[in-house]
């Protein structure tokens, strides 16, 4: 039932434009994978590809070994959870979800016993005689997602399915997801802009930019150790600083060495490092000299935000640029927010000293 | 914030307030006056006059003759044509006009803009001219008839009009657009994700378009179907002149009773039970299609 899936150079051009330029990428059977770009990345056209909705100008996608591109949508065997969930609004809710079992000729108390079943797994099973237009967002979603797995397809397509949904509802959908992705076990593709949504749910993120994979990899991977600046500012919020790597692989970050963790070092010449709020410790600049695992880059205080969980800290570097360092909210960190206009040392570990390349 | 503002206004202005939102509603309610005065004058009151006068016979007294003639022949045939009539140019409008306005409602904006002229180019002609036109093209030596012979499809030209059939041709082609431009606003309104929805679902395209497009057209189908029938009920000009005298229409009655026999009491009972008809018949035709259960009725 689940479906190992080769997308083979797969390449889609309206007009001049490339939508999608040569993606190949390989999804496991039973994997979630999640594709992740900005707006008009080409993310959505890849999944509409998959559904049969665009068919791209060249290329392959096979699934279980077969070629899935030749087929028309009805025949794929896939479902999907579009972006405003696409309800038939002239069905009730067990209508909804019965509508893929009526096509394929299932007999009619199995059709009740499978879309209870369905709309159990969603916790709608109340709902069942209810019209689709006096549920709410969330409730809607679910009879979505069950419309989509009632007919056991071989892969499930999510396009930006909880970005409808208000926050807290959107992250308690999101674990929700991952336990019955858990339970059911089929091949899905998660479609999103939201980064925070794409680590949480996916076995592996398909960072997407301008049409191509810019990098393919499990959630803690590709947050720790992105390999372009634009991976590294695409995910998490990242100041980048300007460094320059020796031909022996020695980087200088404003003249002076700069330790790496023992990683591949990066080719020499101009790179940048990637620095996250959340790694960065506050010293005063007066403090005992560091532990060597640490780098210290000096910098001036200049306001404190408050968030609630958190504090950031705004600071200005040697060079001008201005950096955000987050301190949780705690009573023993109360010491470490500096006034404003305070000369504080900002240490990075090694091994969250993570250099990238530039990407033009 | 409520609390502030509670606080900031002493217990006095709570009526102000509510004084100042009545004037707003006054205000608004004052504006569509003009247009319940107009509907009042020019419909209620003649209605209700038509509806007074067809109980008065020709002397002038109180009676039900005018619905009584009713049963005459005359007005029994003339009473089955215009529902047969109807009935056809209603069907054949939905036949010719529903896949036009589906592809009107595919295409992109552009495409659908212009292929719209065409459409409602035919509003730009008074009714009478393209009845005259049909005239032309249709007679014995007419357009079609000339080329059905010249081609030898036919030996001896066909009677195409002065009959029920250049009637109906006649109003199909006059009430087509009240058909599509419905029709396509309503299908405009349809996401196509929804058809999407269904292929994904496991539908083929013509099963998606049963099951889930059909459906959702419905009220367009609803307003086209009922505005074309009941323009074909009163309709006049065109069966007057197409129909060469051998078609009589309810409407054709009503004018001779008033213009050739002056009888005001018979013309209005005629044109009260079109009216009664035509209300029984949206009622009706709203059971068939059930638009008002068509989103959220359940």
């Amino acid at each position: 039932m689940n479906a190992h899936i080769s997308i083979r150079s797969v390449h889609k051009t309206y007009g001049s434009f490339d939508a999608l330029k040569q993606i190949s990428l390989d999804i496991a059977a039973g994997e979630f994978i999640t594709l992740l770009g900005p707006s008009g990345s080409g993310k959505t056209t890849l999944l509409q590809v998959l559904a049969g909705f665009v068919s791209p100008s060249s290329g392959s996608i096979l699934v279980g070994g077969e070629e899935l591109l030749t087929k028309p949508p009805h025949k794929r065997n896939i479902g999907m959870v579009f972006q405003n969930y696409a309800l038939f609004p002239h069905m009730n809710v067990f209508e909804n979800v019965a509508y893929p079992l009526k096509l394929r000729r299932v007999a009619k108390a199995e059709v009740e016993r499978r879309v209870r079943g369905a709309l159990d797994m969603v916790q709608l099973s109340q709902f069942i005689d209810r019209s689709v237009d006096r549920l709410s967002g969330g409730q809607r979603q679910r009879v979505a997602l069950a419309r989509a797995i009632v007919f056991e397809p071989q892969i499930l397509l999510m396009d930006e399915s909880l970005s409808a949904l208000d926050k807290k509802l959107r992250e308690q959908m999101q674990i929700e997801l991952r336990h019955l992705h858990e339970r059911l076990g089929t091949t899905t593709v998660f479609v999103t802009h939201d980064q925070r949504e794409a680590l949480t749910m996916s076995d592996r993120v398909a960072l997407i930019n301008k049409g191509a994979i810019i990098q393919v990899d499990r959630p803690r991977e590709i947050y720790e150790n992105p390999r372009t600046r634009f991976a590294a500012d695409f995910i998490g919020e990242t100041t980048f600083l300007p460094v320059e790597v020796a031909a022996d692989g020695g980087a200088l970050l404003y003249g002076e060495p700069l330790r790496l963790a023992d990683r591949a070092p990066p080719a020499a010449g101009r790179h940048w490092l990637a620095l996250r709020p959340e790694k960065i410790l506050i010293r005063p600049a007066d403090g005992a000299p560091s532990d060597p695992q640490i780098n210290a880059i000096p910098a001036t205080a200049r306001e404190t935000i408050f968030q609630g969980d958190s504090l950031l800290v705004i600071a200005d570097l040697p060079d001008g640029q201005t950096i955000a360092v987050r301190v949780v909210a705690q009573e023993r960190n109360r010491s470490l927010v500096p006034a404003p206009g305070q000369s504080i040392v900002l240490g990075v570990h090694a091994n969250d000293t993570v250099v990238v390349a530039g990407d033009e | 914030m409520s609390d502030a503002v509670t606080a900031a206004a002493p217990a006095g202005d709570t009526g102000l307030l509510a004084r100042a939102e009545r004037r707003e509603t006054i205000g608004l309610a004052l504006l569509t006056v003009p247009g319940f005065v107009v509907v009042a004058l020019l419909l209620l009151v003649p209605v209700g006059w038509l509806f007074a006068l067809s109980f008065v016979d020709k002397s002038g007294a109180l009676s039900f003759e005018n619905y009584l003639r009713m049963t005459e022949s005359v007005y029994v045939i003339t009473f089955v044509t215009t529902f047969q009539i109807s009935a056809i140019v209603t069907i054949g409008t939905i036949l010719l006009g529903y896949p036009v306005a589906y592809l009107l409602s595919q295409l992109n904006a552009r495409a659908a803009a212009i292929c719209m002229i065409f459409v409602i180019l035919p509003f730009w002609t008074s009714v009478l001219v393209r009845t005259y036109a049909w005239l032309v093209l249709l007679q014995r030596r007419g357009l079609v008839n000339s080329w059905l012979v010249g081609m030898g499809v036919i030996s001896e030209p066909i009677p195409l009009v002065n009959n029920f059939l250049g009637t109906v041709i006649g109003m199909l082609h006059v009430l087509l657009p009240f058909m599509i431009l419905p029709l396509y606003s309503s299908m405009k309104a349809i996401d196509p994700a929804y058809v999407k929805a269904a292929a994904n679902c496991g539908a083929s395209p013509l099963r998606a378009f049963w099951d889930v497009f059909f459906p959702l057209s419905r009220p367009g189908l609803f307003a086209g179907t009922v505005l074309v029938f009941i323009l074909c009920l009163g309709f006049y000009l065109t069966p007057a002149l197409l129909g060469g005298g051998r078609v009589s229409m309810w409407s054709m009655q009503i004018a001779t009773n008033v213009s050739t026999y002056s009888n005001w009491g018979a013309a209005s009972a005629l044109g009260v039970l079109l009216l009664v008809v035509t209300i029984v018949i949206l009622a009706l035709l709203n059971r068939v299609f059930r638009v008002d259960k068509l989103y959220g009725g359940r």
